[in-house]
Parts: structure tokens; C-alpha cells; sequence
């Protein structure tokens, strides 16, 4: 199993107190699968992926990732994880602002040891990205950056690619052309998916699908 | 509308209290500054003014005693029937104040009470009482009536001469000032009063002088730190800005008229920055009455006991710390404001955007920069009075920080292409993104450690050029004045049989090159040979001289005559002598002229010296021998030893002024860094979120973070260090010339510097510390909201 949640529980503390976001998930996920996460604003699907990505820590149950137990690890070791096995796209690109695109793709994937040039201008060159290469973040479409953080996320060759809405920001063609590339660049290094979505055709082009609601996966 | 626009806009300080605390301490330590600098200043001066007002009877000749220190009323009368213009002075300690009794209608314009005004206030209503600082009449109200005269130097009371006999229980006097204007003809000196002698008024001179030099070390960090203030304020209003542009643009939107927001926005930001000035004056009082003492001490040890070590409110020091204030924000907001009108409604709101400084501003940057440092060149070349010497010092200093960002950026950049591995390449290029914001608080850092470098070097360079200028002129351990012929010929023959070096001293005024100068007759000895060091000379200068083939000129002559070595100079009708040597001369305004014993006499026969130097290991004895054998009043010898050592504890006074400034100069630029860091934090967490999620500890980004001050830190001190050094060059060389005609040589101090350069260090890691420890502690939570759309 790549990536396994059970009995994963986790609350958020505002002015009405303690609010349960998870209340005992557990779900599991094979290598080389592609997961739809859905359900309504608030459900906790972004706080799944985040516990999933390591970024944030359960306050109860068991998270694997990778073979790796998420709440027995300190910062440091779910920062190597991150660094080596698990990549992360986010609805708003977040790239790093001061970086060219060609600096923000072989980021990750210098840090995990693992640049591989001719892996990097296979992704430039299915993403369309050849012509922006010594570009800054802040000059591309929104379109553009999304296919750069894809880029930077598989460059590194994770073995889970966590996507956030990740076509969440684009329109629809254009997030039809993301999606597509994704999929297949996914396909293509053998990478496991778990994308976090509201948008049904999202939902529908990943081989299963969970909803979350009330803190239960359903 | 206008209270609901600005209860919005102060909205923004209540939920951003950190910004605020930046905003308010920003002004108040830049005004704090300014006016603590100016209030030691003004103070500083008012005791020198109040000092020379006084007791300013040191610049007129005087009669005094030939032995002890009474002088019968009954000389006086005599003097003055005999048609000398003398004016009678009492002068005695009393109850530890310094009583001083002068006779307002003979005494010379400018002494005493309220000194520069036409009223005489001992005559009159005042008659019978003395004049003192409240400070000082305390302690004399039981013994007269005082009157509260600020203008009176502290630890003196000013009287008329008859009230202060009357407190002293005394019926004589102490010394006759000699009133300038005398009449062509008057009986001698010795057929009136000849228990009398005259004292020149003549050693007074190097003590003016070494005040000048210590005004114009706190003038420059004066303008210095006003320099550096001018930055934090901007820093700081242009930070506060680009936080509520957000805010702005939503008010727009939703209906507030533009002309009325820049209205809201003025007062609200003129309002805040009236707090700011007002704690900055009182921040500024409890600086200078720390430091006072300090100076206090430093002009006691120039002038006697005579500068009070408390403080008092002047209104030209707190009203410029208030107009600085408000101007300097008003300049900033001026800028802010023709940005809000010109900005269109749906502008980027992305507070990032002010920190991408494009290269179109860098390159207007750049040639604002190069037009100022190539006006501070020209300035150099030209530049004939102190203005134009002031001008030069602001050019080169505003100059420099506007170039500064320019050439940080070239150096990150270099550093980015240099850097292996994606953490560096990233650390680089990250911290080249934040220049623009943080690039004012480096500005400020900039200024503050080359003002510290170019005091440093000035003052120290001051020390070891006026510690072998002591030497030089102070290196005889005994210095003697006689009267007469027949005393001087008596000491000479004294010396000559106790085997002593003596240095006899004939001198006259004349005129060389069209300048009044004094010509030096002087008995070329070892003395001579091994404590005069000179500017420039030629080879076995003091041989030359020693036959009567070349003469010694100072600095002043030269400089002023154009005559430098080598050059021939007229000493008189018949006689042309080349210069062998010039002389730094930092102790008198004149040109002076140093021929051999041989040439003076030749030019001036018949003279007998009046001065004599002496080479003694037992100063005190000689001199009571002096006394005792020639009966020569010991009045008339001074220790000069005893004069060196004050001279150089003054000094040390004046670099313990100097090192606290300084240090508080650094601790305001640190400030100004750690408030940067501080208002960046939140624009920060964009940034390094993705670096976090993509697998750099917290610890790590703080770590960073701590490294990413450091670096700029070493930059910036790297570029100080050359300013520093111009900035010393430009007091030494070109201001100090202006002002005192004389050029002071340049000593470099590489382990100060060195010094200096960590303190620098550890000001911008202190100042990095705060921020780096929260970035550490951020909890993920607060991370992740830059990705979270939702929960």
C-alpha cells in the first residue's frame, strides 16, 4: 500500500471551540492509482491532503506513506519524504516567486538528487513550456504556471503526486489541457495520484473516487 | 464618510499592532537621534558661548602678579591715573562656586551678564546682587541677592567687582584686564606697578582650536545621523503603504472619492507622525542627558569647570527634531500620495508588487547615483568654503545609498550564478528578491557604519596627529617667560651652568608673502631634530636650517602664501630663504615662520629671547629652583607635561562620546532592519511556504533566514568600508581645511574597522533574530493557508 489512512482523526480549534474536521478516516491506496477526493467547501478534503503531504500531522489514527509512518516521523523526516517520495500542485501554482521557470522545475528534483536533464526537457516539452524557460513566475498565464508546478512536482519522479484543485484557476479548455497532460506525464513516471476536486469531470477521469463528508469518507 | 474611511484605515494599525510599534519607533528613534546629537550640541555650545561670555577675559592681555595673586586696589587706581585702560577683575573660589567680580563700565564689550546686549544689567535695579544659573544661585542664597541668569557659565557667579569684594570679605583684586584700545603714549609697566607683568593672551589658542575640532566631530555625526534618520522614515512610511493597498483599493471601489482619502491619508499619517516625533524629542532628552556628562567632562577638561553636565529644554534642538519629523514624513508621503492618485482602482493589490523593483527604477537609481557621486568629485576639486564642503559630504553619502541596491543586486547576482546546488541557488536569488524591500534599512546600515568608520578614523586620526603635534610643542618638560633682558640673560646663564637643553624662543610679527606672520628664532638641538615631524621636507632639512640656509613654514602660511618646499620665500627685504620644510601647525590660525637663533638674530639684533623651553627629569624642582634663585614667579612657568596630559584625557573624553554615538548610531540601523524584517515577516510566508512544502524544515528556512542577514550585513559593510574611508577623507582633507586652514593626515585603523564590521554583524543578526525564531515557530497551519482553498 502506497498511502494509508486509518482511523485518522483531526479538529481545529476557533472561537466556538474544538471543531472536528476528520473523524476516523481510513482509506488506502495502491502505487501507480489515480484517487478522486471530492465533497462540499469545508469538508476536509484540503486537510486529508495536507496529512497525506506531511505538511500537517493527524491527531489521531495511523498515516502511511510510502512505507513510511507519517506520526512517528519529526519534521525533519516528513520533510525528507517530501522531498524524495511525495509531490505536491496546489490551485494557486505557488511557485517560488524569485526562481526562473527553469530554476522552479528542477527544483524539487535537485533537492530529492535526482535531476534527470532529459526527463526535465521531456515534461518542458509536453507541458509547452519551451518558449518560457527563462521567464519569472509572475509574467505566465495562470494557465502556464499551473503546467510549470506540474512540471516541478514530476520532475523529481515522486512516487505520489497530491494535487489540490489543481485546475481549480483555469478555465475550462484550459483545464481540460492541463488535466489531460497531468494524466498522462502521471502515467508516464508511474506516479500515484491523489487529487483533491470539486468539478465532477475532474472526478470522473481518475479510476476511483471517494466523497468525504461529515468527516467520513463515503 | 470621513470618519468611516478613516476608522478603516486605523483599523489596519489595531489589527497590525507590530507595523504601528515599526511606524511610531522608526520616527521616534530617527528623531531621537537627531535630537539628542543636536541637544548635546546646542548645549555643548551654549556653555562654550556662556563660558566666553564670562570669563572671556582670556582673550585680552592681562596684569597680573608677579608673585601670588593680589593685586592692591590702590595699582589699579595708579594704573589708571598713569592713563593705562585697564579693568579690574576679583576672581575666587566661594562656597564651591567660582565668584568673578568685574566693573561693568570699564570691563570690555561682551563680558558678564546677558554679554552681547546694550543694556548693563549690574547698574541699575540689579546693582548689589550677583548673576548665576539656578543651578549655581542655590548655593549662594544666603550670602546675596542672586539673580537667575541662564546665560552665565555654570559653577560661576558674575558680579560687580564691589559686591563680590563685599562677599568675599576682600578689598583687593586679582588681575587688570587690558583693554584693547590703549592711548600712543602711557608710562611703562614697571614705573607704575612693577610687582605687575603682562600675561598674553596668546595660550589660549590651542585650547580654541582643539573645541572647534571636537564641534566639528559631533557637527558631522549630527548631519550624519539625521542622514540615516531621513532613511528609517522613509523605510518605514513606504512600508506602511504598501500594507494597505489592499484596503485602499477597496475603499475606492466601494465609493470613497479619491481627493478625500489622500486627505484622510495625510492627517492620519502626519497625526502618527507628530506621536512619533514627540517621543523621538524625549527619547533624544534622556540620550543627551546620558551623554552629557561625557561631554561635560570633555569641555571641563578644555576650559576649567565650566559646562554644566545637566540638560536644559533649548527650543532650537526640540523644534528641529519635530520639523525633521514632520518634514521627512512629508517628503516620504509625498511620493505615496502621487502613487495612490495616480493608481488606477484595480491595481495589483499584491503587496509583493512594491518589492519587485523593476530595472527601470534600479537604472534611474543608478544614474541618480553616479550624477551625485560625480557632483561629490567635482565638489572635491572645487570646493572652496565650508558650504560647498558640506554639499560634497551629502552628495557622496546619498550618492552612495542610492548606489547601493544597485551593486547589491550585481553582487547577488553573481553569487546566484556562482551558487551550486538548488537550496543556495534558491537562497541567493530569494535574498536578491527581498533587496527592494529591505533595501532602505541597507541604506540606513550603510550610512550608519561609514559614519562610524569616517568618525572613527577622523577622531582617531585627530589623536595621533595631535599626540605628536603635543610632542612636538609640548616636548620641553619646562616652559618659562621672563620680562626683561637681564632675566633672561640671568636664566640663560642658570641653564647654561646646570647643564640643561634649552630651547630659548625669540619670535616677532612681521609680514612674508603679504600675510601677517610670526618669524621663530630657535636653537636647532636634538629636541628639535627628533619630535618635529613635518608634512614634507627636504633631505637634512633641519641642517639646512641649522646654518642659516633654509627656514621651517607651517601649514598655514603654506597653504595660504601657495609656498611649499623647495619654493623661496622673502623673510626680509634683503633676505630669500628656501623652504626646507613645512610643519603641521594645529594649534593657531597665524602663519608662522622658524629660522635658525643665528638668522633671527641677524634680522633682529639686539633681541633676547623671553621664552625659554627646558629638558628637565624633575620639573618641579627646577621650577621652585627657578623661583628661588632668579625670582622669576611661578606664574610665569608652566608644566608642560602636566598640559600634554590633560590635552590627551580630553581626547580620551572625546572618543568615549564618539564610541557611544556610534554604538547608538548602530542600534538604530539594526532597528531599522529588524522593523523591515519584521513588516516583510507576513509578505514572507508566500515565499517560503512552497520552499517549506517542497521538503525545507521551518528550522532550516529560519536558519536561512539568519544567514540571508548576515549576508547582506557582510555586503553592506564591504561597500562601508570605502565610503567610510571617503567620508574620513572628506573631514580630514577638505572640511577641516575649510574650517581650520589646516589638513590633519589620514591614519587607516584595520582592526577598528574589523571591529566595527562585526559589531555591524552582529547588529543585522540580532536584528534577523526575532523574525528568523517566529519563521521557526510558524505553525504549519499559518503555511499552509498560503495552499488551503478550504479545509
Amino acid at each position: 500500500m502506497l498511502l494509508e489512512f486509518n482511523g485518522v482523526q483531526k479538529a481545529f480549534t476557533d472561537t466556538d471551540g474544538s471543531v472536528p474536521v476528520l473523524r476516523g478516516v481510513s482509506f488506502g491506496m495502491e502505487a501507480q492509482q489515480t484517487l478522486a477526493l471530492t465533497g462540499e467547501s469545508g469538508s476536509g478534503k484540503s486537510t486529508l491532503l495536507h496529512i497525506a503531504g506531511g505538511l500537517e500531522q493527524a491527531d489521531a489514527g495511523d498515516v502511511h506513506v510510502c512505507g513510511h509512518d507519517l506520526r512517528a516521523m519529526d519534521d525533519g523526516g516528513r520533510a525528507a519524504l517530501r522531498r524524495t517520495d511525495i509531490a505536491l500542485v496546489f490551485q494557486q501554482f505557488n511557485l517560488i516567486p524569485s526562481l526562473s521557470v527553469a530554476a522552479n522545475i528542477s527544483f524539487q528534483a535537485r533537492l530529492a538528487g535526482r535531476d534527470d536533464p532529459a526527463f526535465r526537457d521531456h515534461l518542458v516539452g509536453v507541458l509547452g513550456l519551451a518558449d518560457h524557460l527563462d521567464k519569472y513566475p509572475e509574467t505566465l498565464s495562470g494557465g502556464q504556471q499551473q503546467r510549470v508546478a506540474i512540471a516541478r512536482a514530476l520532475a523529481a519522479k515522486p512516487k505520489l503526486l497530491l494535487a489540490d484543485e489543481p485546475t481549480g484557476n483555469l478555465d475550462e479548455t484550459t483545464a481540460a489541457t492541463v488535466l489531460d497532460q497531468m494524466l498522462a506525464l502521471v502515467a508516464d513516471t508511474g506516479a500515484a495520484l491523489l487529487v483533491v476536486t470539486h468539478s465532477p469531470k475532474v472526478a470522473a477521469r481518475m479510476d476511483r473516487e471517494f466523497h468525504l463528508a461529515g468527516g467520513l469518507i463515503t | 464618510m470621513i470618519w468611516a474611511c478613516l476608522a478603516a484605515l486605523l483599523s489596519h494599525w489595531r489589527r497590525n499592532p507590530i507595523q504601528l510599534f515599526a511606524y511610531l519607533v522608526g520616527l521616534a528613534l530617527a528623531t531621537g537621534l537627531w535630537s539628542g546629537v543636536q541637544a548635546i550640541n546646542s548645549e555643548a555650545r551654549a556653555s562654550y558661548d556662556a563660558a566666553a561670555a564670562t570669563l572671556g577675559e582670556g582673550q585680552f592681555d592681562q596684569l597680573v602678579p608677579r608673585q601670588g595673586n593680589v593685586i592692591a586696589q590702590e595699582t589699579y587706581v595708579a594704573l589708571r591715573r598713569a592713563g593705562w585702560l585697564v579693568s579690574p577683575v576679583i576672581d575666587a573660589p566661594f562656597e564651591g562656586v567660582r565668584l568673578v567680580g568685574i566693573d561693568p563700565l570699564t570691563s570690555p564689550a561682551g563680558l558678564g551678564p546677558t554679554a552681547g546686549t546694550d543694556a548693563l544689567p549690574m547698574i541699575g535695579d540689579a546693582a548689589g546682587q550677583l548673576f548665576a544659573t539656578a543651578e549655581t544661585a542655590q548655593a549662594l542664597d544666603a550670602h546675596a541677592r542672586v539673580i537667575v541668569d541662564a546665560g552665565i557659565a555654570p559653577g560661576v557667579a558674575v558680579g560687580d567687582v564691589g559686591v563680590v569684594q563685599d562677599v568675599l570679605g576682600r578689598t583687593d583684586l586679582s588681575r587688570l584686564i587690558i583693554l584693547p584700545e590703549q592711548p600712543m603714549t602711557r608710562p611703562t609697566l614697571a614705573d607704575i606697578a612693577p610687582d605687575l607683568r603682562v600675561q598674553t593672551a596668546q595660550q589660549t589658542a590651542d585650547i580654541g582650536q582643539l573645541t572647534d575640532s571636537f564641534h566639528l566631530n559631533l557637527t558631522a555625526f549630527g548631519l550624519l545621523s539625521f542622514a540615516v534618520g531621513l532613511f528609517i522614515v522613509h523605510s518605514t512610511i513606504g512600508l506602511a503603504f504598501e500594507q494597505r493597498r489592499g484596503m485602499i483599493r477597496t475603499l475606492r471601489a466601494i465609493g470613497a472619492p479619491l481627493r478625500m482619502l489622500l486627505v484622510v491619508i495625510t492627517i492620519e499619517m502626519l497625526t502618527l507622525a507628530a506621536l512619533g516625533a514627540v517621543i523621538g524629542v524625549v527619547l533624544g532628552y534622556v540620550i543627551a542627558a546620558l551623554l552629557l556628562p561625557d561631554v561635560a567632562a570633555t569641555l571641563r577638561g578644555l576650559y576649567g569647570a565650566q559646562v554644566s553636565g545637566t540638560l536644559q529644554l533649548r527650543p532650537e534642538w526640540w523644534l528641529s527634531g519635530l520639523l525633521i519629523a514632520v518634514l521627512g514624513t512629508a517628503a516620504a508621503l509625498a511620493g505615496r500620495i502621487w502613487q495612490i492618485a495616480r493608481m488606477p482602482i484595480l491595481a495589483s493589490v499584491r503587496p509583493r508588487a512594491w518589492v519587485m523593483a523593476s530595472g527601470r527604477r534600479l537604472r534611474w537609481q543608478m544614474v541618480a547615483a553616479v550624477a551625485l557621486l560625480g557632483a561629490a568629485a567635482v565638489l572635491a576639486i572645487v570646493a572652496d568654503g565650508l558650504i560647498p564642503a558640506f554639499a560634497l559630504l551629502a552628495c557622496l553619502m546619498i550618492g552612495a545609498a542610492l548606489a547601493l541596491p544597485v551593486l547589491a543586486e550585481r553582487a547577488l547576482s553573481s553569487m546566484q550564478r556562482a551558487a551550486q546546488g538548488p537550496i543556495w541557488q534558491w537562497f541567493w536569488a530569494d535574498t536578491r528578491q527581498q533587496l527592494p524591500g529591505l533595501s532602505l534599512a541597507l541604506m540606513a546600515l550603510l550610512l550608519a557604519i561609514s559614519a562610524n568608520i569616517g568618525v572613527a578614523t577622523m577622531v582617531s586620526s585627530f589623536r595621533l596627529t595631535f599626540v605628536g603635534f603635543l610632542d612636538q610643542r609640548l616636548a620641553p618638560e619646562l616652559f618659562v617667560q621672563v620680562d626683561t633682558a637681564e632675566q633672561s640673560n640671568a636664566l640663560a646663564a642658570f641653564l647654561a651652568d646646570k647643564n640643561l637643553e634649552t630651547l630659548p624662543l625669540m619670535s616677532t610679527q612681521t609680514q612674508v608673502a603679504g600675510l601677517p606672520v610670526r618669524v621663530f628664532g630657535v636653537r636647532v638641538g636634538p629636541t628639535y631634530r627628533e619630535n618635529w615631524a613635518f608634512l614634507d621636507a627636504l633631505p637634512m632639512a633641519w641642517d639646512k636650517i641649522a646654518r642659516g640656509e633654509a627656514v621651517v613654514v607651517n601649514e598655514q602660511l603654506a597653504r595660504r602664501a601657495d609656498l611649499w618646499t623647495g619654493d623661496r620665500v622673502t623673510i626680509a627685504p634683503d633676505l630669500v630663504l628656501p623652504i626646507a620644510a613645512v610643519v603641521g601647525d594645529y594649534g593657531n590660525p597665524l602663519g608662522q615662520v622658524v629660522v635658525s637663533e643665528t638668522v633671527f638674530d641677524m634680522l633682529y639684533p639686539g633681541q633676547t629671547p623671553r621664552q625659554f623651553g627646558i629638558r628637565t627629569d624633575d620639573t618641579q624642582a627646577l621650577r621652585i629652583e627657578i623661583a628661588d634663585t632668579l625670582a622669576i614667579p611661578q606664574s610665569a612657568m608652566i608644566n608642560q607635561s602636566a598640559i600634554k596630559e590633560m590635552s590627551l584625557s580630553v581626547f580620551e573624553r572625546t572618543f568615549t562620546v564618539t564610541a557611544a554615538l556610534n554604538a547608538l548610531t548602530l542600534t538604530v540601523a539594526g532597528f531599522a532592519i529588524l522593523m523591515s524584517l519584521l513588516t516583510l515577516a507576513d509578505l514572507r510566508v508566500p515565499q517560503l511556504a512552497p520552499v517549506w512544502a517542497l521538503g525545507l524544515t521551518r528550522r532550516r528556512l529560519g536558519q536561512l533566514e539568519l544567514l540571508r542577514a548576515l549576508a547582506l550585513a557582510v555586503l553592506v559593510f564591504v561597500c562601508s568600508v570605502p565610503l567610510g574611508l571617503a567620508l574620513a577623507w572628506v573631514l580630514l582633507s577638505i572640511v577641516n581645511v575649510e574650517a581650520f586652514g589646516w589638513r590633519l593626515p589620514m591614519f587607516l585603523f584595520p582592526t577598528d574597522y574589523a571591529q566595527l564590521g562585526a559589531y555591524a554583524l552582529v547588529a543585522a543578526v540580532l536584528a534577523a533574530l526575532w523574525p528568523a525564531l517566529r519563521l521557526m515557530r510558524t505553525p504549519p497551519s499559518a503555511l499552509l493557508k498560503v495552499f488551503a482553498n478550504e479545509r
